[in-house]
């Protein structure tokens, strides 16, 4: 199943030429006896926007956060725009990669979380400016007048001195993608953003994604559990299953005419 | 049986003692510095994962607040500077600011420890996530948010070292409680001295303890406040 899935993924990029921007080989994840990855192959291309999709403990997530180095691999390699992210080289041979290789290699990717995760000790303008400033050392002023930009583009242009908590959750989560936008990652990882939100909050927050999705030069992953979303805007929805990639290609194959029965299984509990 | 209670002495004793205050209240804040700057000390000693050390850690801690702080206080100042090699002989009052500063250093380093597991793990994900470098993430995202919850109960212990500096006088740091004595002695007015002792320690402790109170029921405001601020503009749900 996994090579035939391989074959259908490339045939899926209109471009054979171009250069994935995020590869994993092999990977294996366990968490204890529990094994949550069984061997993953994937390319993920520049610009590519790719919605993952599955049970809950299908490691959906679980590939994601390996990715932002939140989780570190069993085994298997992960390469990202060329450079090995958990392993470097020291005197010819691979070793564990330090603090610093990791620094490196993930500077390009942004993260969004179900839970938010803004500092709650800073204004909704200073989470969007620190890092910026801090990590990429940007001028202050500079930082401050793209922040605000990026606010007022999900909206939330008049709250800039307010605190998080003072905010809803759909707003919340649009800060959140300022905060991971204002860093111009190449890659950006979306880890079930709607999934702690109230019903009626979900769709200014898919409405942000959506128009991040349409300026195109940045490669996306969603987890998501909005199917007719990911049918929307996904180039590629993946379906995990029991730590591998059950079905893949264009969201209408996968979605609509996929014969495979756990995605079936699946997906009827979704349409009601 | 009457009390012996000389209202003329306890007035001329309450100034003689007073002179004490300044060694009595410098102490204890040296101390208190020296063990809100240590117990930082521990909590990096903790966090580290090579096994052996952290046992060591926890142990070297784990004994130091299982023995009274009057032992060590002899200790360092009696015994240590006879440890042929490292001895070092101190005054009294550097031997009580790093006897009582340690001891009390492995309290406060626990107060830290929870402040710092009280903040959040997306706190940590959300800091990889942007990149921050170690030091960056401690300094910018972590500490901020675990210190400030911390600061009533930093304000119990200080208030704790207070009481407990007069340990000092053991080692001949001469604060209340020595000159106390003096004037106890030499004047045969113990009642008085002790009374008068008391008297300054509880008219410190005290409105200490209602302050620190009054700013821990702040501190836990804090945050709502702000949103409850919000609320009565109207602007946000």
């Amino acid at each position: 199943m996994v090579e035939s899935v391989k074959e259908s993924n490339s045939s899926n990029i209109s471009n054979k030429n171009i250069k994935p921007i995020v590869e994993y080989k092999k990977v294996h994840k366990s968490f204890g006896d529990v094994e949550v990855l069984k061997g993953l192959d994937l390319n993920i291309f520049p610009g590519e926007k790719v919605a993952l999709i599955g049970p809950s403990g299908s490691g959906k997530t679980t590939i994601i956060r390996m990715l932002m180095t939140l989780e570190q691999p069993t085994s298997g390699e992960i390469i990202v725009d060329g450079k090995n992210l958990w392993h470097m080289e020291k005197n010819g041979k691979l070793v564990p990669a330090s603090e610093k290789h990791l620094r490196e290699v993930r500077g390009d990717i942004g993260m969004v979380f179900q839970h938010f995760n803004l500092f709650p000790h800073m204004t909704i303008l200073q989470n969007c400016m620190t890092a910026p400033v801090q990590v990429q050392k940007e001028d202050k002023e500079s930082a401050k007048k793209r922040s605000i930009e990026m606010l007022e583009k999900v909206g939330l242009g008049d709250k800039l001195d307010n605190y998080p908590n003072q905010l809803s959750g759909g707003q919340k989560q649009r800060v959140a993608m300022a905060r991971a936008l204002v860093m111009r990652p190449k890659i950006m990882l979306f880890d079930e953003v709607t999934s702690a939100l109230d019903p009626e909050l979900v769709g200014e927050v898919l409405e942000v994604i959506r128009d991040i999705a349409k300026e195109g030069e940045m490669a996306m992953v969603l987890v998501t559990h909005e199917m007719d979303f990911a049918l929307e805007v996904a180039d590629r929805v993946i379906f995990l299953d029991d730590g591998v990639i059950a079905e893949e290609g264009k969201p209408s194959e996968v979605l609509e005419e996929s014969n495979n029965e756990r995605l079936q299984q699946f997906l009827y509990r979704f349409r009601s | 049986m009457t009390i012996n209670w000389k209202w003329d002495m306890f007035f001329e004793a309450f100034p003689f003692i007073l002179q004490g205050l300044g060694v009595t209240v410098g102490l204890t804040f040296a101390c208190f510095l020296f063990a809100l700057i240590f117990g930082f000390v521990w909590v990096f000693l903790r966090r580290i994962k090579f096994k052996p050390v952290n046992w060591l850690v926890t142990w070297i801690m784990e004994f130091i607040r299982s023995t009274p702080p009057l032992i060590q206080l002899f200790f360092i100042y009696y015994a240590w500077p006879m440890v042929p090699g490292i001895g070092v002989s101190l005054t009294s009052f550097e031997s009580a600011i790093i006897g009582l500063g340690i001891h009390f250093s492995t309290y406060i380093g626990e107060v830290y420890r929870s402040g710092i597991e009280g903040v959040d793990k997306g706190q940590w994900e959300a800091s990889t996530a942007l990149n921050f470098s170690t030091r960056q993430k401690w300094t910018k995202i972590i500490l901020p948010q675990a210190i400030p919850p911390t600061i009533p109960m930093l304000g119990n212990y200080l208030i704790i070292m207070f009481k407990e500096v007069p340990l000092a006088s053991t080692i001949g740091v001469v604060g209340i409680l020595s000159l106390a004595e003096t004037y106890g002695t030499d004047n045969f007015r113990m009642l008085e001295s002790y009374t008068i002792v008391a008297l300054i320690f509880l008219a410190l402790s005290y409105p200490s303890a209602i302050l620190i109170n009054k700013l821990e029921k702040k501190m836990n405001r804090r945050f709502d406040k702000k949103a409850a601020l919000q609320d009565s503009k109207g602007a946000v749900v």
